[in-house]
């Protein structure tokens, strides 16, 4: 099993409560991908397992939507919004700026494995841009040296 | 606490007599199921179901004027009318948090700071329409928005506004949160009741309706956060003060999400009808193009509306006044840009997200904005060709009005104004392979 006990106990609650089985696809995928950071075909077994839904159904669904990645990513996933606001405000030059930070380009994983680097569509963030989602978190109005301080203080957790 | 740090216009708000989404938005207590309260929180949940019958609530939001602020601009108590009375199907009621629209952020400021406000409006909208079980949709990456209606879930469900025989009435009321999985398209009504029910979030063909056929084939209606967030507004002070606000066709209040090239960015509720002018250059809101430089176009309404040139912005914001302009309001985002942007990078912007959100199953809408964005990217960096706006045109063309959701006409509108009024810049590209101006924004330089 690669779904912790908890991780089980939290899709059977939430597929309760749906009049439909099938709705817990979503819920559980999300649960997983929290839990393990990205899905594949032996998360999907598992979750077919336990909402009773066909492997197939559940890999329909979860191939359709961008937040569940089949690769691992870093511990930190670095999200850049590359919409028009945000590049009205400099996402491009922010995404530049991560790369070089970085070392890396868009799309790699720094090779300790801490930071991977995307760029996504909009993340309702528009009015404070530049912006950039780490892990659950959103940083807004971006300057340089909010991006080192962030970057620090998320290496000093690790 | 984990807000945004978003400026808002809470103070002005909270000193009018009239604005009342944002009179609360900036006091982190407002969360909280007591201060909700305190300030009159759930008396409108539980007026309607201890003093009004379903049909009583329909008509006064009908009478209200009130329409719906997801996009589409539909009248929302005509909507909810559409559910028939004599189906013995269960019925739904989805509220749309997927926000998403680029230029869009308002419905999160709701949600992370008066999340109570937008339960009391979905349970009164559940009422009116019939509905046991009742789902917010909410845009995955939206973590801590989640958490944050799931918190004032479980205490309306504690101080039993949610749950069975809800204040002695004997109506039940249950409530879902559903997050998403990061897909633009799950904010269109139909794709959004796909991902919900499991499937990939394809939208459906109409019809028919969701009113008529919507989540497991029941009678569904799907609204904005914000639409069902005035809803309780509605009900404590009459459809004749929220007639009062605004303008005779557009009703009452709307908040603006303000964002690009102004010196002070942000989310504004206003009276429908202000003048866009004000809203980009006055003090107390936009106050004015970054560095004083010369403003070049606005895009009124999210990034699927034509988009105005400097001499188009003495316009209301209002549903007709942007209609009479060749444009839209839209789901009321303003996203502002000065003289040294470029168009086509601008519009090649705009055109990858389509190209990336469109769900596929139409040709016209999924072959079409992949083409269009070949084309553009080409333009843009610098290898156009003679013919290539024609051809622009004519794919625009062929999708606009055939696709099976709007988001076909979304991706074609902005591009098809943007060739309309500034075609000069695009041949400019063209001819001399580079752009007229370069947009180079260095970031953190406000
Ligand atoms: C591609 C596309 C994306 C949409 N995204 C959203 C959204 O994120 N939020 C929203 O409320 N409405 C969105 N809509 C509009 C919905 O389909 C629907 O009209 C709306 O939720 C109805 O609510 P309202 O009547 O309260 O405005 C979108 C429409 C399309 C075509
Ligand atoms: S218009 Fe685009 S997004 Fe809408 S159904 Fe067709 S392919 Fe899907
Ligand atoms: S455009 Fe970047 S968050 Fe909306």
């Amino acid at each position: 099993m690669i779904l912790s006990e908890e991780s089980v106990k939290q899709i059977k609650e939430k597929m309760e409560r749906y009049p439909y089985r099938k709705s817990a696809i979503l819920p559980a995928l999300t649960v997983a991908y929290r839990q393990v950071g990205y899905l594949n075909d032996d998360i999907y077994r598992e979750i077919s397992k336990i909402i009773r839904i066909p492997v197939v159904e559940i890999a329909e669904a979860a191939t359709f939507y961008t937040m569940f990645p089949k690769q691992p990513r870093g511990k930190y996933l670095i999200q850049v919004c590359h919409n028009i606001s945000c590049s009205l405000l400099g996402a491009d030059s922010l995404i530049s700026y991560l790369e070089t930070k970085l070392g890396i380009t868009k799309g790699e994983t720094t090779t300790d494995n801490m930071f991977t680097l995307i760029s996504v569509e909009c993340l309702g963030s528009c009015s404070t841009a530049p912006m950039m989602q780490i892990n659950n978190d959103y940083y807004e109005n971006l300057t340089p040296e909010k991006v080192d301080k962030i970057l620090e203080e998320l290496r000093a957790k690790a | 606490m984990f807000y945004s740090p978003v400026r808002t216009n809470a103070k002005i708000v909270a000193a009018s007599e009239n604005l009342h989404l944002f009179r609360y938005v900036e006091d982190p207590e407002q969360v909280k199921i007591e201060t909700f309260e305190n300030r009159g929180g759930y008396k409108a949940w539980k007026k309607v179901l201890t003093e009004m019958s379903p049909e009583q609530v329909i008509d006064e939001v009908k009478k209200s004027g009130l329409r719906g602020r997801g996009g589409a601009g539909f009248p929302t108590g005509l909507k909810w009318s559409f559910v028939p009375k004599d189906s013995p199907k269960p019925r739904y009621l989805c509220c749309n948090a997927d926000e998403s629209e680029p230029g869009t952020c308002k419905d999160r400021v709701l949600m992370e700071r008066d999340p109570h406000a937008i339960i009391e409006g979905m349970a009164i909208a559940s009422f009116a329409i019939g509905c046991h079980l009742m789902f917010i949709y909410i845009r995955g990456e939206f973590t801590h928005c989640h958490e944050r209606i799931e918190a004032a879930m479980k205490e309306a469900y504690a101080k039993g506004y949610l749950g069975k025989n809800i204040f002695g009435s004997g109506y039940d009321l249950d409530m879902i949160v559903h997050t998403g999985g990061g897909a633009y398209i799950c904010g269109e009504e139909t794709a959004l009741l796909n991902s919900i029910e499991g499937e990939r979030g394809m939208s459906r063909i109409r019809p028919p309706f969701p009113a008529i056929e919507g989540l497991y084939a029941c009678p569904t209606i799907v609204n904005n956060v914000e639409s069902l967030a005035t809803v309780p507004h509605i009900i404590n002070r009459g459809a004749d003060w929220y007639k009062s606000l605004g303008t005779e066709k557009s009703t009452g209040t709307k908040i603006f999400s303000l964002s690009g090239h102004v010196n002070q960015p942000g989310n504004y509720e206003v009276e429908l009808g202000f003048p866009l002018k004000k809203l980009i250059y006055d003090p107390e809101y936009g106050n004015g193009i970054l560095g004083g430089k010369k403003l070049k176009g606005v895009i009124p309404g999210g990034s699927s509306t034509p988009i105005l040139t400097p001499d188009m912005i003495d316009v209301n914001l209002d549903y007709e006044s942007l209609t009479s302009v060749g444009s839209m309001l839209g789901s009321g985002a303003v996203i502002v840009f000065h003289e040294d942007t470029c168009i086509v990078w601008v519009i090649l912007k705009l055109i990858h997200f389509y190209r990336h959100e469109s769900c596929g199953k139409c040709t016209p809408c999924r072959e079409g904005t992949g083409w269009l964005e070949q084309i553009i990217r080409r333009i843009e960096a610098g290898q156009g060709k003679p013919g290539d706006i024609e051809e622009i045109e004519d794919i625009c063309g062929n999708i606009l009005g055939r696709t099976v959701c709007p988001l076909g006409d979304a991706a074609v509108m902005p591009i098809q104004s943007a060739i309309k009024n500034w075609r000069d810049e695009w041949q400019y590209h063209i001819e001399h392979g580079k752009c007229l101006v370069k947009s180079e924004f260095p970031f953190g330089q406000k």
